[in-house]
């Protein structure tokens, strides 16, 4: 790891300006930054500890109905609200299929949002890699690429945002709230993350030296509570990355499902926002031949990105399993193994 | 530059100079105040080997940096026994065969008491085992550790009881 210099600003106007600097960077628990940092993929010149900002650590309901969560608020603490679990189950379970309980009570609402790809070659500084440096080439296209996106991927990247909180984040339609040094600025989940195109350099749309306060979900997300999952395929039951995931969110009355939120996590450089299939979905009974539609509506634009085809025909059954576990009912408690698609709700089959 | 922190170890106001700003918990627990207890793993947060407690709660030591820990309040797995009188969870892995090696012992045991404090597992081994899914255990002694967490937390609920009583 490349020394820096530390500051600790101890309020958010401080902290702007001190991450005004060139290659500076800002610290939450470090969970992902240290990491980069030992492995010299990133070498910030100064780190911005933003752990002491106060205000930034609550979880607040707002007047619309909405929820307004601090960018310092721990994974943890977030899923373990009571309130806020019970209101947003879908967020809640995929915060609890990510990481472990060690990294998930240090994590913050921020660091998960901005936590860079897996990409094993990003990782591997002695590796050819755009997003890291623009222009090298992507050592991945030739590579191990079986965990790759399948959506949105460019000629130089195909690196998937890894991601889990985002998934039903995007789904739900949450707000991001960032502060600059010309003020403030809002922008919706599902736009904050970049497609790769030709600057993979760039995960976001976040400039450099702005910060992340909070994250708002809009009142009219807790009315999907009674139907609503997050679905994680994992290539071990637990503390491991997505291969491919699905929030679904479904409001269903009288029969039919008057309203439908979709997004997929594992597929891309952003978490997917699946509207072709949401739009499929509203209208039609909660069958199993609705989400055999809608998952192929949400991976019709899909195409391999290297030895991955396999990944396009997981995603869609991971939307068809998620579907038809959010129509059953978001159970009474978090399951014991959150997001497993292996633990099923009675009558429903593993092999769909 | 050269940073001074002050930290609670193991119930002892300790103050440190640290002269790199780079030193992570787990570095200074184990280089500059000679807790070897808590181990170096991968040093990445995927093992759990270096698992402590830091105002209250589990987390991977090798992944938080020092100097943005000044004030905490730590646990280590030199903390956690009263005198001779071994913690109820170290007591429960030795009754349940829960190592065999012993490497990943001190953060499977950190994790575990973090575990029966946050209380989501309670006595369903499936809630412990996911619970524990950020300990990695080399020698494969997971059926013991899951035991040993299941038993340890009914040993300290009943004596919570009767503490109560
Ligand atoms: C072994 C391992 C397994 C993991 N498994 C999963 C998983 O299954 N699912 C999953 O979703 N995640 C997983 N993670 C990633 C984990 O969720 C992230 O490391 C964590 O969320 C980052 O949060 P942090 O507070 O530690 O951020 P930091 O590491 O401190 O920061 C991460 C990045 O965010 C920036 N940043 C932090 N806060 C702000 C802010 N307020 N405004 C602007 N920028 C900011 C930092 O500059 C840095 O670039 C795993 C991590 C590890 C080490
Ligand atoms: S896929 Fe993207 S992150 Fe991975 S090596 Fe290629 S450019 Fe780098
Ligand atoms: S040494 Fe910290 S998790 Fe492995
Ligand atoms: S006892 Fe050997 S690694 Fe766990």
């Amino acid at each position: 790891m490349k020394t820096f210099d530390y500051v600790r600003p101890s309020t958010v106007v401080d902290a702007i300006a001190a991450a005004a600097a060139p290659g500076a960077a800002y610290l939450a628990a470090g969970t992902n930054l240290l990491d980069l940092m030992k492995g010299g993929v990133v070498s910030p010149k100064r780190l911005v500890d933003v752990t002491r900002l106060p205000g930034l650590d609550r979880i607040e309901r707002l007047p619309d109905g909405g929820t307004r969560i601090g960018a310092l608020v721990r994974n943890a603490d977030l899923a373990h609200d009571s309130e806020f679990a019970k209101s947003y189950p879908a967020v809640a379970e995929a915060l609890l299929s990510g990481a472990s309980a060690q990294l998930r009570n240090a994590a913050t609402v921020g660091g998960n949002l901005m936590q860079r790809t897996r990409c094993s070659y990003f990782y591997d500084a002695a590796s050819a890699c755009n997003k890291r440096s623009p222009g090298a080439g992507c050592d991945a296209r030739e590579g191990e690429n079986r965990l790759h996106a399948v959506l949105g991927w460019s000629d130089a990247c195909i690196a998937t945002h890894p991601s889990d909180f985002c998934v039903p984040l995007v789904a739900l339609d949450a707000v991001v709230e960032i502060e600059g040094r010309d003020g403030g600025r809002e922008i919706p989940v599902q736009f904050f993350h970049r497609l790769p195109g030709d600057a993979p350099e760039r995960d976001s749309v976040l400039e450099p030296g702005e910060l992340i306060v909070a994250v708002r979900l809009p009142g009219e997300a807790r009315t999907f509570a009674a139907h609503a999952r997050y679905l994680k395929l994992r290539e071990r039951t637990s503390y491991a990355f997505a291969v491919v995931s699905a929030a679904a969110c479904l409001k269903i009355e009288q029969g039919i499902i008057k309203d439908a939120r979709l997004a997929l996590g594992g597929v891309a450089a952003k978490p997917w926002r699946a509207r072709e299939a949401e739009d499929a979905l509203i209208g039609a009974h909660p069958d199993a031949a609705a989400y055999r539609w809608a998952a192929e509506a949400a991976l019709a634009g899909a195409k391999p990105s290297g030895n991955n085809a396999f990944k396009i025909e997981l995603a869609q059954r991971i939307i068809i399993r998620a579907l038809t576990l959010a129509a059953t009912g978001t159970p009474a408690r978090i399951p014991a193994l959150p997001a497993s698609p292996f633990s099923s709700a009675a009558g429903i089959p593993h092999n769909v | 530059m050269s940073f001074s922190i002050s930290l609670i170890v193991n119930g002892s106001p300790c103050d440190v100079e640290l002269d790199d700003p780079r030193v992570t918990l787990l570095d200074l627990l184990r280089e500059r105040l000679q807790l070897t207890g808590t181990k170096k793993g991968c040093d990445r947060g995927q093992c759990g080997a270096c698992t402590v407690i830091v105002d209250g709660r589990r987390i991977n030591s090798c992944l938080a940096l020092a100097v943005s820990h000044d004030g905490a309040d730590l646990l280590t797995i030199e903390g956690v026994a009263t005198g001779d009188r071994l913690h109820p969870v170290q007591a429960a892995f030795i009754t349940h065969d829960g190592l065999q090696c012993g490497f990943c012992t001190p953060g499977q045991i950190m994790s575990a008491i973090g575990l029966i404090q946050e209380g989501h597992a309670a006595d369903d081994p499936e809630r412990v085992r996911e619970g524990m899914s950020g300990n990695l255990c080399r020698c494969g002694a997971y059926a013991g550790i899951t035991e040993a967490v299941l038993d340890a937390t009914a040993a300290m609920a009943l004596t919570d009881r009767r503490r109560s009583a």
